[in-house]
């Protein structure tokens, strides 16, 4: 990639040598999130905070070239926007009448408030209650995730618009209409307080990790594409973390995040879309996630020792991931820690694919006969009955118990379950070879 | 993409000591905000050069040299390691943190990509 400015840099302030343009996008990008929520926690308006930034942003295209890219950025794009607003202010009437109170308000201000230097103030980062705005339960999941992306993460409509393999009006209409309804309803643009503050932080932490799954989980698409947004989601992970440090749970998804990602090289493989865990190649696993992962994790822990909490559901999840990071290889798996994990999580926050998960564990650990009962229970509730792994794990546990009929069955409705190729050929093979010894040892 | 960026100092050059404090808080806050940006994967500073060693291969033989090394014009006196998602990005940062050093300083950083996937 050549640079940026088109020549060579070596002086600490830069502020006498010409910037192009890429530069001073490059900067007003970076702060841009910041930027947008300050200007809205001042003006109270998301789209007339996206106005004056865009204005710094002219500005700034204007003098920087000229100047140089000045070294706080982002307070003197602050100062440059709450000065065209006092402008807009004077021109607009209408305006002016709706924002009254603010003239002296936009004067007041410390410049440079978001900045680093006063990161240690008690008043909470304006990108937190970006963050509990965009995420707020009154939207929709797809809004919380469009909005998310735009203003903390800062993409634009058509960057979210491609990860997301849809057409940019989408994205941007889905934008539109959220901004509306965050007006309509008088959505406050506040961190939340008390026992709200844990619901709430639970909701965005939830938005966060669909980004990731949605990168993660992808079967269709162009692959990079999808890698994005594995990046995006572990990016908002961290500035979560990095902005609540206080919040176990924030860690805690933090550290599951991580600790998934580190296997992403590994998930995939030219000949297999989806490498399930036993068959990847370990050493192509992201050792320098994998320590994130575990420092992450270890926060949460201390956290929740010392508020004297149970895990959470993301710092259990993590835990589980942590362990499988740890087993050099499929052998070295502790199964039976495996197992009670998935119990705890089974206990606390109990869905039927957390038992299957457990009931696997427990086969590992235990015997297939113990995984075999386990995996009845949740068969009984009847909710994973379309599920292809649900069939898949079943008659592998059969297969091990030399069930080799019932275990074929158990196959071949799992490979008729799903639509991935190259899992229903596995599959296939399975039920077949299920056959042949059941012929065997009829 | 991630970014190696490597602060590189002249050999033998002295540095500006007056705002010592305000460097090291100025640097902490940075490195708090890289983090807050989701950005930070890791960063360290380096012992000085005077207790480095370098092991060298040439024609077959291998010598070890102590630190200072008199060959070398400058050296890395630290390392960041970013995940971002540009080179325009890495630079924006690699600026900030060269910002800090108000007064007569000379120093680099220099930017590369790792070569990785992801």
């Amino acid at each position: 990639m050549p640079r940026p400015d088109g020549r060579r840099a070596s002086s600490a302030e830069g502020a006498d040598q010409p910037v192009g343009h890429a530069a001073v996008e490059a900067a007003w990008r970076l702060e841009w999130p910041k930027l947008v929520a300050a200007l809205t926690r001042l003006v109270g308006d998301i789209d007339l905070a996206e106005d004056l930034a865009q204005d710094a942003l002219v500005a700034a295209l204007d003098e920087w070239p000229r100047r140089g890219v000045p070294p706080r950025p982002g307070a003197w794009l602050m100062v440059t926007a709450r000065h065209r607003a006092l402008d807009r202010l004077r021109r607009d009437r209408v305006l002016a009448g709706k924002y009254a109170q603010l003239g002296p308000e936009l004067l007041n201000e410390v410049p440079g408030t978001g900045d680093s230097s006063e990161s240690e103030s008690p008043i909470p980062d304006d990108r937190l209650r970006m963050i509990f705005t965009a995420c707020h339960p009154a939207l929709p999941a797809p809004a919380r995730i469009a909005l998310t992306l735009r203003l903390v993460g800062g993409l634009t409509a058509d960057e979210i618009a491609r990860a997301y393999l849809v057409p940019t009006s989408t994205i941007a209409q889905r934008i539109v209409r959220a901004k509306r309804t965050i007006a309509k309803e008088g959505i406050p643009f506040a961190v939340p307080e008390g026992p709200d503050l844990a619901r709430r932080l639970d909701s965005a932490l939830d938005v966060i990790c669909l980004i990731f799954t949605e990168g993660h989980a992808a079967s269709t698409g162009d692959r990079w594409l999808r890698l994005d947004l594995v990046e995006e989601g572990l990016r908002l992970a961290r500035v979560v973390a990095g902005l609540m440090p206080d919040q176990p749970e924030a860690h805690g998804l933090a550290a599951l995040l991580e600790l998934q990602a580190s296997r992403v090289r590994a998930r995939t493989t030219a000949e297999m879309p989806l490498v399930r865990l036993d068959d990847q190649d370990r050493s192509a696993w992201d050792q320098l996630l994998i320590r994130r992962g575990f420092l992450a994790l270890q926060r949460a822990h201390t956290l929740n020792t010392r508020l004297g909490n149970p895990p959470g559901r993301f710092a259990l999840q993590a835990a589980i991931a942590a362990e499988h990071a740890i087993a050099r290889t499929p052998e070295h798996t502790n199964w039976t820690r495996l197992a009670r994990l998935y119990a705890v999580l089974a206990e606390r926050f109990p869905s039927p694919v957390v038992q299957l998960n457990r009931a696997v564990a427990v086969a590992m650990a235990e015997g297939p006969g113990r995984g075999l009962a386990l995996l009845e229970n949740v068969a009984d509730h009847g909710q994973l009955e379309h599920y292809h792994l649900l069939h898949a794990v079943r008659g592998d546990l059969l297969a091990r118990l030399d069930r080799f009929d019932e275990a074929s069955t158990e196959f071949g409705r799992a490979a008729a379950l799903t639509a991935n190729a190259s899992e229903q050929r596995l599959l296939r093979e399975r039920a077949a070879g299920c056959d042949a010894k059941g012929r065997t040892t009829r | 993409m991630r970014f190696l960026l490597m602060v590189q100092t002249p050999a033998g050059a002295s540095e500006p000591t007056a705002d010592g404090q305000e460097l090291a808080a100025g640097m902490a806050a940075l490195l708090e905000e890289m983090a807050q940006a989701g950005v930070l994967l890791d960063a360290a500073g380096l012992r000085p050069v005077e207790e480095a060693v370098r092991v060298k291969l040439a024609h077959g033989e291998q010598t070890v040299v102590n630190g200072p090394f008199a060959e070398s014009k400058e050296f890395v006196g630290g390392y960041c390691l970013l995940q971002a998602r540009s080179m325009d990005e890495a630079v924006q940062w690699a600026r900030r943190f060269l910002s800090l050093h108000r007064g007569d300083w000379k120093m680099a950083m220099e930017i590369r990509q790792l070569d990785a996937p992801a």
